[in-house]
C-alpha cells in the first residue's frame, strides 16, 4: 500500500510543480505545458487512489474518470495550442501583454 | 376581478396606457397625441369622481396583488386621504396637460415628453393610492425615474447636471427609505396603512429601534418633500421646462414626499404613538426650520423660478408641521394646505411660464410693468400670491389659521411665531414683484417678445392658470361646502383621532 | 397528450437538442440561422416540459442508457435546476435572436454550433447529479466558451481568449483534484449519496478548499476576478452576453450545491470570508465600473461588482437569503445579456463605445436606451424589478440575523450601480463633440434587448411562483439552512 501512497504524493508534487511553472513562466507554451503537467499529476493521484480496494482488485471507476480526463486534456491542448499559434500570428508574441494593459480596438 | 378590485387599476391604466402608446408616436401626430392626453385626463378625473363618491358612502375599493413572500402584497387602496392626493393630482394634470401643449408647441421631443409626463402621473397616483409602504415606495421610485427624463429633456448641459444632481439626491433617499421599511417590516411584521397606526397595536417593539427606522424614513422622504438640508435638488431641478416645474416640482414630487410623511406619521407609528416616542418634537422643529430658511432664500432670489422655488421649500412644510404638532384641529390645516399649496403654486409657475414664453422674461427686475402687457396673466399671480401670504378670504389663510389655532390647542405656542415670521417673509418676496409688475413702468422692448394678435398669449397658455387661480379663490371662500378640501381634511383627521 | 408529456424524458431532450443542433449546423453551415433558430425555439419547449414534469411529478431523477449511479450517469431535475434551465432557455433565446441579426455569414457559420454546444453542456451541468459528470460538462462549457470570446478574431481577443482558458482549465483541475479526494474517501461521486455519507476529515477540507477555490476562480469572485473584464468586453456582443449571463453561473451554481449538500457544515469563519469578498467584489467592481471609459468594461466591471452580492448569501445562510441570492442571479442573467446587447447595438450604430462620445444615442437608438436604462433599474435595484426582489430578501436576512453590515454592502452597491448607470444615460442624451458616421441597426437586435431588459423590471411581480418553483425538492433544509 505504500507504493500507492508515494505514487499518490507524487501526483500532488507534479500538481504542484505544474501550478508553480502556471504562475510563474511567462512563456504561453510553457504555460501550456504546466497545464498539461498538472493534468497528469491529477490523473496519477486519481489511479494511485483507485488502487487500494478490499477487494485486492484496483477500482475501475477512476481509471474510467482518467481516460474521460484524458480525452478533455487533449481537447482543451489541442484548443489551446490553436489559439497559441493565432496569438503568435496577430501578435508576434508568445506571452501576455502587461498587467493593465487592456486596449480594446474599435471593430 | 370585481368593479371594487379593478376601479383602482383603471385610475392607474388611464395615465399609463395612453403614456406607452405616445412614445411610439411620431413627432408630426400632434392631434393623435393631444387626444390622448386630453381622453386620458378627461376619463381619469371621471373614474376618481366615481371613487370619491363610492368612498363617501363608505364603498372599499382595494386591489391586492402578491408581490413578496411573507405576506407582503402590492396594496392599492382609496382611503380618505387617497383621495385627497388623488383628486389634487388629476384635475391639475388635466389642467397642466392642457399648459404644456401650448407651452411645448413646435419643440423638440414631444412624443418623448408627454410620454414621461403620463408615467409620472401614473407614478403619482400610484403614491397616492398605495396602501401599504413597499407599494408606496414602488410608486415613490418609479416618480424618480421618470421624472429624470423630463428635467434633462432640454438636453443642455445645465439640465444634464441638474439631472445628475437629482439623481443623487433622489436615489439615496430611496436606498435610505429602503432600509428603513425591511427594518420596520422585520421589527414590526407588516405595515397597511391603518387608521391610528399599524404600530399603536404593538406594546413590546423596540422603542429605540422604532425611533431610528422613524428617522430613516422621515430621511428618505425629506428629499422630495425638500425638508432642509435635503432640498438642495429643487432650485436647480427650475431648468426643466415650466410645465415640468409646475406640475411635478410644485404638485406631484414634493407633494409625494410629504403625503408619505403624512402617511408614516398617521397611518404607519399613529400620530400619539409618535408623540410618545418624541419624534414630532423635532419633526416641527426641522419643520419650521424649513420654513423660515426657505422664506429667506427666497428673499435673495432673483430669478422668478428660483424665487418660486425656494418659496416650494418653504410652503411644504407647512404639511409637515401640521401633522407633527400633535392636534386634531394642526393636522386639519396640514393636510389641507396639501390642496391649497398645489393650486397656489401651480398658479404661480404657470405665470411664470407664461411671462418666459411670451416675453422672455426670467427675472424679476425685468418685471417693470408686466401687469400691463399681461393683465390676465399678473391677475392670477396676484391671486396666487396674496394666497401664499395668506390674505383672507383665500386658501393660504384658511392652511394659516387652522395651523395657528391648532398650535395654541396643542400647547405648542412657539409655532404662531413662526408662522407669524412666515407671513411676513412671504409677503417680503411676494409684495414686490407684484409692485414692481404693476406700478412700474415697461421697457422699451421686452427680451424676446412673440405675438397672439389682440390676445396676451395663447390660449392653451392662459386658460390654465386662470382656472387654478379661480381654484385658490374657490377652495377658500367656499371651505365649508360639503366637498371642499377643508371638509375632506375635517374627515380624514376625525378617523384618525376619534376616540 | 398529458400522459405523452409526463412519460417523455425531458431531461435528456432538453440536452440532446441543442447538441442534435450544434452538429447539425456543423455540417450544414449555409443554413446555420434558420437551423439555430429552430433549436433555439424547441428547447425552451422542452424546458416547460420538464417544468410540467417536476411540477406535478416533484423531483425528476434519470438514469442515461438505463444505467443508473454509482457507475451510471444520473440527471436530475429540482426546483433550483429548473430554474436555472429555464434562466438558461430565455436568455438562451433572446441570444439566439440578437445574433442571427448580429453576425454576418462566415462567422455565423463557426458562431452557431459552438453556441448550441455551449447551450447543451450548460443544460447538462444544471442536470448533472454526480461531481465527476459536473466536471466534465463544466470543461466542455469552458472551451465552448473560450472559442466563442475568440471568434471575434482580434489580437485583445485573442488574448483575453488564452488568459481564460488557461484560468478555465486552472479552475477545473482544482476541482477534479478535489473529487479525486472525494470520491477516495467516500467512495461515491454521486452527490445524492455523498450528502449521506460526507463526514468531516483532513481530506475532505482538502477537497472542500481545492473545490471551492478552483469554482470562485471560474466565477471570478475577487480577487480571483481579473481574467473577466478582458474577456467579457473584447468578444462579440452576444458572446458578452452569454458569458455575463449564463456562463459564470455555471460555477456558482455548482458551488451552491456542493455547499447545500455535499460540503460538511463548516463555522461562521467560512461563510464570513465569503461575504467578506464578496461585499470587496460589489464595491471594488462598482468603482472600476464608475472609472471606465468603454461601455463593454463598464459593464463587464458590474457583472464582478454584481456576482459579489450571490455571495452574501453564504455568511446569512438562511432560506430566504439563498432564494434572494437565487433571484438576483436570475434578474442579473435577464439584465446583463440587455445591457451587453445594448451595447451592441450602440457599438454598431455608433462604430465606437467610448462612454464621454455617445452622440444622442436616445435619439437614434430610443429602444437600445430604453432598455439599457432598464436593465439598469433592474441592477440598481429599484422596484418591482427581480433585482429588488432579491435585494429585499437579502436585506430581511441579513436584519434579521443581526448582520447589518451586509445590508450597508447591498445599499452601496445599489448607489453606484445607480451612478454608472445613470453616466451612461446622461451621455446618451447629449450630443458629443465629434459626430460619428451612423449605421443601420437591425430591428430585432433592438427589441430583444428591450424584451429581455422589460422581463427583468417585471420580474419582481412574478415572484411568488418563482419561490414556489424553488420549493420543490428544496435543497435549502440539508446543510446549511437557517
Amino acid at each position: 500500500m505504500n507504493s500507492l501512497l508515494l505514487y499518490a504524493l507524487a501526483g500532488v508534487g507534479l500538481f504542484t510543480l505544474g501550478l508553480y511553472a502556471l504562475i510563474v513562466h511567462a512563456h504561453l507554451l510553457r504555460k501550456i505545458l504546466a497545464i498539461n503537467v498538472m493534468g497528469s499529476g491529477v490523473f496519477l493521484v486519481l489511479v494511485a487512489l483507485g488502487g487500494r480496494t478490499p477487494g485486492g482488485a484496483p477500482d475501475p471507476v477512476p481509471h474510467a474518470m482518467v481516460i474521460t480526463g484524458i480525452v478533455v486534456a487533449v481537447s482543451a491542448t489541442a484548443l489551446a495550442l490553436a489559439l497559441l499559434l493565432r496569438v503568435q500570428a496577430k501578435t508576434g508574441r508568445t506571452r501576455f501583454p502587461e498587467q493593465g494593459n487592456i486596449i480594446l480596438k474599435e471593430y | 376581478m370585481t368593479w371594487d378590485s379593478s376601479l383602482l387599476l383603471l385610475i392607474l391604466a388611464t395615465s399609463l396606457v395612453p403614456g406607452l402608446v405616445i412614445f411610439f408616436l411620431p413627432e408630426e401626430r400632434v392631434s393623435l397625441r393631444t387626444t390622448l392626453n386630453m381622453a386620458g385626463a378627461v376619463v381619469k378625473l371621471v373614474l376618481v369622481g366615481v371613487m370619491i363618491w363610492g368612498v363617501f358612502h363608505g364603498q372599499q375599493y382595494e386591489t391586492r396583488l402578491p408581490l413578496l413572500p411573507g405576506g407582503l402584497d402590492l396594496v392599492l387602496h382609496a382611503d380618505a386621504e387617497s383621495v385627497l392626493f388623488v383628486t389634487l393630482s388629476t384635475v391639475l394634470w388635466l389642467v397642466t396637460t392642457v399648459y404644456a401643449i401650448g407651452y411645448l408647441e413646435g419643440s423638440h421631443h414631444r412624443s418623448r415628453f408627454f410620454g414621461f409626463f403620463s408615467l409620472c402621473v401614473t407614478a403619482t397616483v400610484g403614491v397616492a393610492l398605495a396602501g401599504n409602504l413597499i407599494t408606496f415606495l414602488l410608486f415613490y421610485e418609479l416618480l424618480t425615474l421618470s421624472t429624470y427624463p423630463l428635467i434633462v429633456h432640454r438636453e443642455t448641459e445645465e439640465a444634464r447636471q441638474a439631472g445628475r444632481i437629482y439623481l443623487r439626491y433622489t436615489i439615496a433617499g430611496g436606498a435610505v427609505l429602503l432600509v428603513g421599511t425591511v427594518w420596520l417590516y422585520d421589527v414590526a411584521g407588516s405595515f397597511d396603512f391603518t387608521h391610528r397606526g399599524v404600530l399603536a397595536g404593538l406594546d413590546d417593539a423596540d422603542r429605540a429601534a422604532l425611533t431610528a427606522i422613524f428617522v430613516l424614513l422621515i430621511a428618505g422622504l425629506g428629499v422630495k418633500a425638500a425638508l432642509i438640508p435635503l432640498h438642495g435638488w429643487l432650485p436647480r431641478a427650475m431648468v426643466a421646462p415650466a410645465p415640468v416645474s409646475a406640475l411635478l416640482h410644485a404638485v406631484a414630487v414634493v407633494k409625494a414626499g410629504a403625503f408619505g410623511i403624512v402617511r408614516v406619521v398617521n397611518d404607519v407609528y399613529g400620530v400619539e404613538f409618535a408623540a410618545s416616542l418624541g419624534v414630532t418634537g423635532p419633526l416641527a422643529v426641522l419643520a419650521a426650520a424649513t420654513i423660515i430658511y426657505g422664506s429667506l432664500r427666497a428673499l435673495f432670489q432673483d430669478s422668478l423660478k428660483r424665487r418660486l422655488a425656494y418659496s416650494t421649500v418653504s410652503q411644504v412644510s407647512y404639511i409637515v408641521l401640521g401633522i407633527a404638532i400633535v392636534g386634531p384641529i394642526a393636522t386639519i390645516g396640514g393636510l389641507v394646505h396639501l390642496v391649497h399649496q398645489g393650486v397656489m403654486k401651480i398658479t404661480l409657475f404657470f405665470c411664470a411660464g407664461n411671462l418666459a414664453e411670451t416675453l422672455g422674461v426670467h427675472n424679476i427686475s425685468d418685471m417693470n410693468g408686466v401687469g400691463k402687457r399681461m393683465p390676465w396673466t399678473m391677475a392670477a399671480f396676484t391671486i396666487g400670491a396674496l394666497g401664499m401670504i395668506g390674505v383672507p378670504p383665500l386658501a393660504g389663510f384658511i392652511t394659516k389659521w387652522y395651523l395657528g389655532l391648532g398650535a395654541l390647542d396643542a400647547g405648542q405656542d412657539w409655532v404662531i411665531l413662526v408662522l407669524a415670521g412666515s407671513s411676513l417673509l412671504n409677503a417680503a418676496y411676494f409684495l414686490p414683484i407684484l409692485y414692481v409688475a404693476w406700478f412700474k413702468a415697461p421697457p422699451d422692448a421686452w427680451p424676446a417678445e412673440r405675438y397672439w394678435g389682440r390676445r396676451e398669449t395663447a390660449w392653451a397658455l392662459l386658460a390654465p392658470p386662470a382656472v387654478t387661480a379661480l381654484l385658490t379663490l374657490a377652495v377658500g371662500l367656499l371651505a365649508s361646502a360639503p366637498f371642499s378640501p377643508l371638509q375632506w381634511a375635517r374627515f380624514i383627521t376625525t378617523q384618525e383621532y376619534a376616540p | 397528450m398529458g400522459t405523452a408529456v409526463a412519460n417523455t424524458p425531458w431531461c435528456v431532450m432538453v440536452i440532446l437538442l441543442p447538441l442534435a443542433g450544434a452538429l447539425v449546423s456543423f455540417l450544414w453551415p449555409r443554413r446555420s440561422v434558420p437551423l439555430g433558430l429552430v433549436t433555439a425555439l424547441a428547447v425552451p419547449a422542452c424546458v416547460a416540459g420538464l417544468g410540467w414534469q417536476v411540477a406535478e411529478q416533484g423531483v425528476q431523477r434519470y438514469a442515461v442508457g438505463g444505467w443508473g449511479a454509482p457507475l451510471g450517469i444520473d440527471l436530475y431535475a429540482d426546483g433550483l435546476s429548473l430554474l436555472l434551465l429555464l434562466m438558461t432557455a430565455l436568455v438562451g433565446l433572446g441570444i439566439s435572436v440578437y445574433s442571427s441579426g448580429y453576425f454576418e455569414r462566415k462567422t455565423a457559420a463557426v458562431f452557431w454550433p459552438l453556441w448550441l454546444f455551449l447551450w447543451a453542456a450548460l443544460n447538462a451541468l444544471f442536470l448533472s447529479a454526480d461531481i465527476f459528470n459536473l466536471y466534465v460538462t463544466l470543461e466542455l462549457l469552458g472551451l465552448s466558451a473560450v472559442a466563442l470570446v475568440a471568434l471575434a478574431g482580434g489580437a485583445d481577443a485573442l488574448i483575453a481568449a488564452m488568459r481564460y482558458l488557461l484560468v478555465s482549465l486552472l479552475g477545473s483541475l482544482l476541482y477534479l483534484l478535489g473529487v479525486a479526494l472525494l470520491y477516495h474517501s467516500f467512495g461515491s461521486v454521486d452527490i445524492a449519496i455523498l450528502a449521506q455519507r460526507v463526514e468531516p476529515s483532513p481530506a475532505v477540507w482538502a477537497a472542500v478548499g481545492l473545490m471551492s477555490a478552483g469554482l470562485l476562480l471560474k466565477t471570478a469572485l475577487f480577487p480571483l476576478h481579473f481574467w473577466l473584464p478582458p474577456a467579457h468586453a473584447s468578444a462579440p456582443a452576444p458572446v458578452s452576453a452569454l458569458l455575463s449571463a449564463l456562463v459564470v453561473k455555471a460555477s456558482f451554481y455548482i458551488l451552491l450545491r456542493l455547499w447545500l449538500e455535499v460540503f460538511p457544515p463548516s463555522d461562521a469563519a467560512v461563510g464570513q470570508l465569503l461575504g467578506v469578498l464578496g461585499a470587496s467584489a460589489v464595491l471594488w467592481g462598482g468603482i472600476q465600473a464608475l472609472r471606465q471609459a468603454r461601455l463593454k468594461l463598464l459593464i463587464a466591471y458590474s457583472t464582478v461588482a454584481q456576482l459579489g452580492y450571490f455571495f452574501l448569501a453564504f455568511p446569512l445562510g438562511t432560506s430566504i437569503a439563498w432564494k434572494g441570492a437565487l433571484y438576483l442571479l436570475l434578474s442579473h442573467a435577464l439584465a446583463k445579456a440587455a445591457m451587453f446587447m445594448a451595447a451592441g447595438n450602440i457599438l454598431r450604430c455608433c462604430g465606437h463605445d467610448h462612454i464621454v462620445a455617445l452622440d444622442r444615442v436616445a435619439k437614434r437608438l430610443p429602444l437600445t436606451l430604453t432598455a439599457f436604462t432598464l436593465a439598469g433599474i433592474s441592477s440598481m435595484g429599484l422596484p418591482p424589478s427581480g433585482g429588488f426582489t432579491g435585494k429585499w430578501l437579502l436585506l430581511d436576512a441579513a436584519l434579521y440575523t443581526g448582520q447589518w453590515w451586509w445590508a450597508l454592502t447591498l445599499i452601496l452597491g445599489g448607489l453606484l450601480a445607480a451612478a454608472y448607470v445613470f453616466k451612461v444615460v446622461g451621455y446618451a442624451f447629449t450630443p458629443a463633440e465629434v459626430s460619428h458616421e451612423v449605421r443601420v441597426v437591425p430591428v430585432r437586435m433592438e427589441w430583444t434587448a428591450l424584451v429581455l431588459a422589460l422581463a427583468a423590471v417585471l420580474l419582481g411581480l412574478g415572484t411568488p411562483w418563482l419561490l414556489a418553483l424553488l420549493d420543490i425538492g428544496f435543497p435549502f433544509d440539508s446543510g446549511y439552512a437557517g
